[in-house]
């Protein structure tokens, strides 16, 4: 693949993948709120809407449950509309040839993303829920990525020459870090759809313990005294285990950016801009612990659930975009229009 | 002719009883979801609460499926009534019952808004389902072919109604009232397991013989 020296950014390109990629990101809490009020299979029927053509569904019946699952489905269409022309613009006038197959992809990816929604629902398979939420993550990654590599910063990052490289440890441990986020994220997808509320209610500790009992009678002894107000799951020794595995990987997620943090002021110093990314990204995670333990503290209260995931979306992102641009700036300028795909690559072949 | 009337005659009697709760059941928590829907609180002079323990004063214990175990392969339910769930005030009611397979389950809209039937059923050969059902659209009708016990019923346009639906391949069964008394009739005569379930509480069970006189059995959960 030839570098192409003379590439220039289309302002108007990028702006709409930004468009986009913000339009994926309220996506993804239109679905958090979705799943955090139980509301996934309030509308029975899909591409319809109760019989309705989806777009012609009148406003007044979007009560209750409808209102979070339809305007998730409006919005998602919004969405594959937007990818939709973003993957066109891209063929047309991007004149990268991994840029047009990058659009192609996001093309590919919302058109099965809105398919395994409506299967999710007209199948009633729960387990549906949890690929639609962990490709809902990866296309909002996708997003942004194009949304980088259409920028005036990619572009100049790309013609430099690379007297700022970034140590390939440090990009390591990054990649790392990000790929257990979005390990975590998919832990975090699965509980929320076994649907089955807050399997364990109290933080820091866990049914009072440090390890909690998950034998058969303490399983009924919890569902006993669990007095749901909301049509959820019985809890069961599997949801237990998995969330205590989710507070696990958040204090090694913790540890991780924080080093992350640490290494990047000592490697390329304070004020470098990928130290300051850094710093962000170590306050988003603060922030999305934060959002984690008052999930449990206010009995899983749908608007600081759905924080929870967007945050969690945030921090995945920032990760990966933090990994991508060391990429490009630590390889060679020949290299470097292969550099972005290689470097997506690699973090999709870990996922 | 005379051998006939000479020889006694065995007749099925009834299994009677009362489910207690000692001790203090969970509190119930108000259904406060339901107060951002003016349509459903509309309906409501004061937010429902959930009603998951049905305990009276003196700890009778209602909502608890009675039924005899190993009865399997005699269900009547086509032939039986049809039982009726209705949707009224944006809840389920009743919360508990209990039919035999292939008796015709009846699910009513009473409200003047929207609700979506959706049963979850856990035991492979019964089916789920997810039906609309809009304000003054037919009754619903569904059957269930395989014994399940707690089958739920939901709605997930409003997260806070669910039901209940045990199936039993027999007629054997009743759910104790609010005064914890519970009845299964026409029990033919014979040695049997009677189990007391409730979603929440547990389980208990029983040996109970009946011969030609009702046969009386009493249950006693307790607080865990």
């Amino acid at each position: 693949m030839n570098i192409n020296c003379d590439l220039k950014s289309n302002p108007w390109l990028y702006r709409f993948a930004v468009l986009t990629a913000a339009a994926t990101f309220l996506l993804l809490g239109a679905g958090g709120l979705v799943t955090s009020h139980e509301a996934g299979m309030s509308v029975p029927d899909w591409p319809n809407s109760y019989g309705y053509n989806m777009f012609a569904f009148p406003i007044s019946k979007w009560t209750g449950g409808i209102f979070y699952e339809h305007t998730h489905r409006l919005w998602a269409s919004a969405v594959g509309l937007m990818t939709t022309i973003l993957a066109v613009w891209l063929w047309l006038k991007d004149s990268r040839k991994w840029m047009k197959w990058l659009g192609v992809i996001a093309f590919l990816l919302v058109f099965a993303q809105g398919v395994l929604g409506g299967l999710r629902v007209t199948m009633k398979m729960d387990s549906l829920g949890v690929f639609h939420g962990v490709i809902a993550q990866t296309f909002f990654v996708l997003t942004c990525a194009i949304a980088l590599f259409t920028s005036h910063f990619w572009i100049e990052l790309a013609a430099k020459q690379k007297s700022f490289s970034v140590p390939r440890g440090l990009r390591s441990h990054v990649l790392f870090v990000t790929i257990l986020i979005f390990l975590q994220l998919i832990l975090g997808a699965t509980m929320r759809h076994q649907h089955a509320g807050l399997a364990i209610p109290d933080f820091p500790a866990a049914y009072g313990k440090i390890w909690p009992d998950t034998s058969p009678d303490a399983i009924a002894r919890y569902n006993q005294q669990r007095i749901e107000a909301t049509n959820v799951n019985p809890i069961t020794a599997f949801q237990i285990v998995l969330q205590m595995i989710h507070r696990i990987v958040a204090l090694v997620i913790f540890a991780g950016v924080a080093a992350a943090v640490g290494l990047s002021v000592k490697r390329l110093g304070g004020k470098d801009s990928l130290t300051k990314l850094a710093v962000f990204w170590l306050a988003l995670i603060v922030f999305q612990i934060v959002f984690g333990m008052a999930t449990i503290w206010t009995n899983k209260a749908a608007d600081v659930a759905t924080a929870h995931v967007m945050v969690g979306a945030l921090s995945l992102v920032t990760g990966a975009l933090w990994y991508i641009i060391a990429y490009g700036r630590s390889v060679k300028i020949q290299e470097a229009e292969t550099a972005p795909l290689e470097a997506f690559g690699a973090l999709a072949a870990n996922k | 002719m005379l051998m006939l009337v000479a020889m006694p005659i065995a007749r099925a009697a009834d299994i009677v009883g009362i489910v207690i709760f000692k001790g203090t059941p969970p509190a119930e928590i108000p259904l406060t979801q339901m107060e951002d829907n003016p349509d459903c609180m509309a309906m409501h002079t004061n937010t429902p609460t959930t009603h998951h323990y049905v305990v009276g004063p003196n700890g009778e214990f209602g909502n608890v499926t009675v039924y005899l175990q190993g009865m399997d392969g005699k269900s009547t339910g086509a032939s039986a009534a049809p039982a009726v769930l209705d949707q009224k005030g944006c809840l389920y009611t009743p919360t508990i019952q209990a039919v035999q397979t292939g008796q015709k389950i009846i699910v009513r809209n009473s409200d003047p808004c929207i609700h979506n039937v959706h049963i979850t059923p856990t035991v492979s050969g019964n089916d789920e389902h997810n039906d609309a059902q809009v304000p003054g659209a037919p009754d619903l009708t569904y059957t269930f072919s395989q014994p399940e016990m707690f089958m739920r019923f939901k709605c997930d346009v409003h997260p806070w109604m669910f039901a209940w639906v045990s199936v039993f391949d027999h007629p054997y069964f009743c759910v104790s009232g609010t005064d914890g008394k519970f009845v299964i009739k026409n029990v033919p005569p014979g040695k049997y397991t009677i189990v007391a379930a409730h979603r929440k509480a547990g389980e208990q069970t029983a040996q109970v013989e009946v011969k030609d006189a009702d046969a009386t059995v009493n249950f006693t959960f307790e607080a865990k």
